[in-house]
């Protein structure tokens, strides 16, 4: 038993923050030198999303019947704030997706429309979705979520809950549905606890076959890679705007997959 | 092949030579010389802990949880619970409920106050970060930092343990399992297996009827201490002579082969998540059976994951390795032995770490480099505490005597 225990704990911290003095003035010489210009400023055209992140054995069998029958495709898209961009929806992934889309099946009619559920966990988007479903008749649903529920870190099992019976009103209000889960956020890593409800989404997609757009491993994947660094302060919508064109081609290569539309695709 | 039968305990003696103190029902190891492997693990612990909350580096690859279910905080629990009834349940028998359950109660108050210290570091980088960082990329994101608009309550909740960041789970559970010690020991004097059995009962009546702690501002206790007290017993079990009653089943050849078997399979279960490529080789049921693995409520396959890991390491590294006297593991050695100090430097560096990376940026290397840097400044640090300890202190020579006041001390 040490009475002396406190005063040692803090001459410990202490010396561990002069320590750290001299390793953050390393690092930052060593960053300035290694990071070669074109990992910061990365062009849309670099952002390749390896094929493993992309796959995915779930079907998306009525945006295939509607696109091969020639009937209009319509999406609608259910997420939170992360899908969107302040001031700039157009840039954001929803429309990107929209633009890849149409380019793609230049013959069929597309719509998308976008429904922010700010703020709401999946329990209370639950409650909307199926009044959505029923007022636009989606053919796939892409229901985006997750980080508000991390933020309030709602118990992960309650969480898988509300997402299963969401995607269980969705698919009976005969909608497709596609996952997309959190943002890869290092700033925010040391508050918000990712990892549960990654987890949960995925066991919810394995569950009831629905194709799962795994945003987070996406954006981990760029950020390890060097075609974004998403630790960066940036002030401008510059970075976002890029990572959202990114992420809506993604999207659209993901839906495109899963709906087994492009022949190339095909095993 | 004797040392089986003692696993970590603190002398290499056979069992006759295991002193038999006031209370027949549990058996406390002479004092001896120091028990160098629950050190060693649980300096590997508190490193693994440190890596596995940086971002991931390369270094991340060297972490147990990559590997199979389990992962350092079961270590950590474990051998905390192992050392702490050690110590503290030589103070009962010596001293008494009263004088033990005291001294168990000053440690926590350390802990406690070690917690809410590393609180007012994590408010400061906070603090720090939502009035410099702007990335309207993660605008929603940031909203975490709302709570900072209302500390009145926050930091109510936090002194409560009811609002606890990221990365600052572990100290709370700590300090709760400690609160309980005393009961614990209290009837580990008494009966040991009946304890033990009372703990599974709890832990199986938590799985059945999801009892739980609710947190601030939401949700609930990241380790839910209920599920969490069954390695902290277990390791009390352990210590006060379960690990010696256990050495016939330890050391048969059918355990050896469970424990390869399961550990075989949850690494090829692992390997499934990280080459999503071969998760097609699952079978969907077992899939569907297994997952989720919860770290929260402590998953029964985590558990019997530690189970098999220890089973192993009792086995094939015995207490008189001569590599735990080498100079290579002497850093891990040293960092096992000032745990609460360097679990709370570790979880610091952690934080400064994330801020280096926000701050300077920097790719695979540099994260590699901080992890190895502040891997060098736990070990300093460590080494600067023993210093103090044995020949700075005024009281250093009696420090000497007391062969286990590290253990006491260190017992997180």
């Amino acid at each position: 038993m040490r009475p002396r225990s406190g005063a040692v704990l803090v001459l410990s911290l202490l010396a561990g923050l002069a320590a750290a003095g001299p390793a953050r003035a390393q690092d930052a010489s060593q960053a300035a030198s290694q990071t070669p210009p074109a990992a910061s400023q990365a062009s849309p055209q670099s952002c390749e999303v390896p094929a493993y992140l992309l796959n995915t054995e779930s079907l998306l069998p009525k945006v295939t019947e509607a696109v091969k029958g020639g009937k209009p495709l319509n999406i609608l898209v259910v997420g939170s704030r992360s899908s969107t961009i302040a001031s700039s929806a157009d840039s954001a992934y929803p429309a990107k997706l929209l633009a890849a889309l149409k380019q793609k099946l230049p013959s069929t009619p597309i719509e998308l429309s976008v429904e922010l559920q700010g703020g709401k966990t999946a329990e209370e988007t639950d409650a909307t979705l199926v009044k959505l479903v029923e007022a636009k008749k989606p053919t796939l649903v892409i229901w985006q979520t997750g980080t508000v529920d991390a933020m309030r870190s709602v118990d992960p099992d309650d969480f898988r809950g509300a997402v299963g019976e969401g995607v269980v009103a969705l698919q009976k209000a005969g909608a497709d549905v596609v996952l997309i889960n959190l943002q890869y956020s290092p700033r925010t890593e040391t508050m918000i606890s990712a990892p549960p409800y990654l987890d949960s989404m995925r066991v919810v997609a394995q569950q009831y076959s629905v194709p799962l757009f795994d945003r987070f491993g996406i954006m981990r994947h760029w950020n390890d890679a060097g075609d974004f660094d998403l630790f960066s302060t940036f002030h401008g919508t510059d970075m976002a705007k890029r990572v959202h064109a990114c992420l809506g081609r993604a999207l659209s290569k993901f839906v495109f997959d899963a709906a087994r539309l492009d022949p190339a695709q095909q095993n | 092949m004797s040392s089986i039968a003692d696993p970590v305990a603190a002398t290499p003696r056979s069992d006759s030579k295991v002193a038999t103190l006031a209370a027949p029902a549990i058996t406390l190891p002479v004092t001896g010389e120091r028990e160098l492997r629950l050190d060693l693990f649980r300096g590997m612990a508190l490193w693994l802990i440190f890596v596995d909350h940086l971002p991931a580096n390369i270094l991340t690859w060297f972490t147990i949880r990559n590997y199979g279910f389990s992962d350092a905080t079961e270590i950590f629990i474990f051998i905390s619970g192992y050392t702490a009834a050690f110590v503290y349940g030589r103070a009962m028998l010596e001293r008494g409920f009263v004088v033990a359950s005291a001294r168990i109660m000053r440690r926590v108050w350390q802990i406690y106050v070690a917690h809410v210290f590393l609180f007012t570091i994590f408010l400061a980088e906070i603090s720090y970060v939502a009035t410099r960082f702007e990335n309207p990329l993660y605008s929603e994101e940031m909203g975490i930092l709302d709570f900072l608009k209302q500390p009145d309550v926050t930091i109510v909740q936090a002194l409560l343990l009811r609002f606890r960041p990221v990365n600052m789970d572990v100290l709370p559970l700590y300090i709760v399992l400690m609160l309980f010690l005393p009961i614990i020991l209290w009837l580990m004097k008494w009966r040991p297996d009946v304890t033990l059995g009372l703990s599974v009962l709890l832990y199986a009546l938590t799985w059945q009827f999801d009892w739980y702690l609710t947190a601030y501002p939401g949700g609930f206790w990241i380790f839910n201490p209920f599920a969490w007290q069954l390695l902290f017993v277990f390791g009390a079990w352990c210590a006060l002579g379960g690990a010696a009653r256990m050495s016939r089943i330890l050391s048969s050849p059918v355990t050896l082969w469970l424990c390869i078997v399961y550990l075989l399979f949850a690494f090829f279960v692992t390997l499934t998540w990280h080459i999503p490529q071969i998760s097609f080789l699952m079978p969907k049921r077992l899939e569907q059976w297994m997952y989720p693995i919860t770290k929260t409520d402590l998953d029964v396959l985590r558990f019997a994951h530690f189970l098999a890991l220890a089973a192993l390491t009792v086995r094939f590294l015995p207490r008189d390795w001569p590599g735990l006297k080498s100079r290579w593991l002497r850093p891990l050695i040293l960092c096992g032995q000032h745990s609460l100090e360097i679990f709370c430097l570790g979880i610091f560096l952690a934080f400064a770490g994330h801020f280096v990376l926000a701050e300077v940026g920097g790719g695979a290397f540099t994260h590699a480099l901080i992890s190895l840097v502040g891997i060098l400044i736990m070990w300093g640090v460590a080494w600067v505490i023993s210093w103090y300890k044995h020949s700075a202190d005024k009281d250093a020579s009696k420090a000497k005597r007391m062969v286990n006041a590290d253990m006491a001390g260190g017992s997180v």
